[in-house]
């Protein structure tokens, strides 16, 4: 069965090129004297973010300073990514603490999963995602660099609607 | 008074050259941040705004990135060639400025200087001349680069401004019919009134009794810029850049350069031909001329240089915005609609035209009505009936056409042969 090629017909015999010209300048001047901006001016002027917006990750701390972290291997577990890399150690006292806890901020999908799985609430994602570097090693962040972020915790879901309905 | 001779010519020609080089140049780099910013305008952003306030030095920036930026030479390119065209792209731009009086006379102690770099006899010929020599940085561009995308460009951009150049031509011949002559000042002189001084003028600015002229050569003087509509020697969808794909930094920068200030140029010569030049309307203080044999009629001062000068700069401005207001408007024409439009409409429509002028001023001359305003109110009636009958019926679907319409026609008499009523085809 041969194929059958449709043709559209266009009102071409009344149409004017010079006329249509016209009419699209008209377009055009209207906004040329009567612009209606629509840029953000960046970094002069910044979104407002939502509290639930997922960004670069904080370690909670302890008041003396201390990453409230216990190593128990949950996060970089249920990672889907696999950007957490954790080390545990024990202390005198025979508390686990972190000996390297790096996060590739490069390879996060920033899907919250390491924090939704923390047991004692210590790495939280932030609302935050202004960050550039020079090279990709900056990007790996260390515990020190986690517990320096000083960006609000994101909340991961809304407490007044914690099912999300 | 007289006009300046000998040494103080000399130097005053020196100075005129380095004033009004300084003054395009400045004007190309306003003109490259206006443009910016009316398309910013138009497609409600805010155009450049980082560099300085209301971003006034974004051009200089844009200037220091060209000179600073890596120079390449492409290893096919032929580097005679590669390095002259971007000067030859350049130069003929600049010099047609030569020829523009920028404002009236001025008085000085040494004598009546003109506002004019330099005031050939052969006057608009030069421009024609000069503007013809622009095609040759195209196509030494296209040529020599050894890029099949720079190639194409160059090509295009030949046969374009090839094209467009013999309506651009045609287009003036009116002028001369009723100026009887084509030196620029004296074309000035034409669209002022003298009230009986001198040799009669038309006191008209020319764009109504020439008001078709005045269209063609519009679209001519678009096309000979190679802007939107007519950009395809560039055409960034297809081509890349067209015939400027393989330059960088400054020798792109002259291709720039030269596009702008021959876009002032194009605006300029605009001016001059139909908007009065540096003619201040409703007002007859500032009809200045001189004559041939030295006389000078009107009484030319110093203020009135510098008001006809804001004229003249006023006046090509709006040109100059008419044709960025074009560019942020209308789409590129395909290659087709482009040759169809210069060949079987621009040349055919400006030859018609010289023959309908030539007729008129042959049967208004007959009737015996004085050079003079009523004359230019005939002619401009003329016109009007023209510039209707083009919009009205000689556009209606015929000077850009899309593709759908070509291929609807061709079926059509493919099935009125076969027989069929249907318009549609079949495919095996």
């Amino acid at each position: 069965m041969p194929g059958e090629v449709k043709v559209m017909r266009r009102p071409e015999e009344k149409g004017s090129y010079v006329r249509a010209a016209l009419k699209g300048m008209g377009v055009t001047f209207r906004h040329m004297v009567n612009p209606r901006n629509v840029t953000q001016q960046y970094p002069d002027e910044k979104w407002e973010l939502s509290p639930r917006m997922r960004g670069t990750h904080r370690m909670a701390t302890h008041e003396d300073g201390r990453a409230k972290c216990v190593a128990c291997g949950l996060c970089p577990t249920v990672c889907p990514v696999n950007c957490i890399k954790l080390i545990p150690a024990e202390d005198e006292s025979g508390e686990r603490y972190a000996a390297v806890y790096e996060i590739d901020e490069f390879r996060c999908i920033f899907c919250g999963f390491c924090q939704e799985v923390c047991p004692v609430e210590a790495i939280h994602l932030g609302v935050h995602y202004e960050n550039s570097e020079y090279s990709r090693e900056r990007w790996v962040y260390d515990l020190e660099r986690l517990c320096a972020q000083d960006q609000p915790f994101t909340a991961l879901w809304d407490p007044a609607d914690p099912a999300s309905e | 008074m007289e006009t300046l001779t000998g040494a103080h010519f000399l130097w005053m020609t020196i100075f005129k050259v380095v004033l009004f080089f300084t003054l395009l140049m400045l004007m190309v780099g306003g003109l490259v941040l206006f443009e910016r910013k009316v398309a910013g305008f138009i497609q409600d952003r805010s155009g450049p705004n980082r560099v300085g306030p209301w971003g006034l030095l974004q051009t200089m920036a844009d200037g220091i990135k060209f000179l600073l930026k890596e120079e390449t030479y492409p290893d096919a390119a032929l580097t005679v060639f590669y390095l002259l065209a971007p000067m030859l792209a350049m130069v003929p731009a600049t010099i047609l400025f030569a020829v523009i009086p920028f404002a009236s006379p001025l008085p000085t102690g040494w004598g009546l200087v003109h506002m004019i770099v330099a005031d050939v006899p052969v006057g608009f010929l030069y421009v024609l001349a000069i503007g013809s020599f622009g095609v040759y940085g195209v196509v030494m561009a296209g040529w020599s680069s050894g890029s099949k995308y720079a190639f194409l460009g160059g090509m295009r951009g030949s046969a374009q401004m090839i094209s467009y150049e013999v309506g651009l031509a045609l287009t003036l011949v009116p002028i001369v019919l009723l100026g009887g002559g084509v030196r620029i000042p004296d074309l000035i002189s034409l669209q002022q009134g003298f009230s009986g001084q001198g040799p009669a003028t038309l006191g008209v600015w020319l764009f109504l009794p020439l008001g078709v002229s005045f269209f063609l050569f519009f679209i001519t003087g678009l096309a000979e810029t190679k802007r939107i509509p007519f950009d395809l020697p560039e055409a960034e969808s297809e081509l890349i850049a067209g015939y400027h794909t393989e330059y960088s930094a400054m020798k792109f920068g002259m291709f720039f350069l030269g596009e702008y200030a021959h876009m002032l140029t194009t605006a300029a010569l605009i001016t001059v031909f139909f908007l009065g030049g540096w003619d201040i309307p409703f007002w007859h203080g500032d009809n200045i001329r001189v004559l041939a044999d030295g006389t000078v009629i009107g009484d030319p001062t110093w203020w009135k240089t510098v008001l006809t000068f804001l004229s003249f700069t006023i006046k090509t401005s709006l040109v100059v915005t008419v044709f960025v207001w074009i560019r942020w408007t209308l789409p590129r024409f395909r290659y087709d609609q482009l040759m169809e439009l210069g060949w079987k409409f621009v040349i055919v429509a400006a030859t018609a035209y010289v023959f309908v002028v030539a007729g008129s001023v042959l049967v208004l001359d007959r009737l015996g009505i004085p050079f003079g305003l009523l004359y230019a109110a005939i002619l401009t009636g003329v016109n009007v009936v023209l510039l209707g009958l083009l919009v009205l019926v000689i556009d209606r679907g015929r000077l850009a056409r899309g593709a759908a319409y070509t291929v609807m026609r061709r079926l059509e008499r493919a099935s009125r042969r076969s027989g069929a009523g249907s318009a549609t085809v079949g495919r095996s």
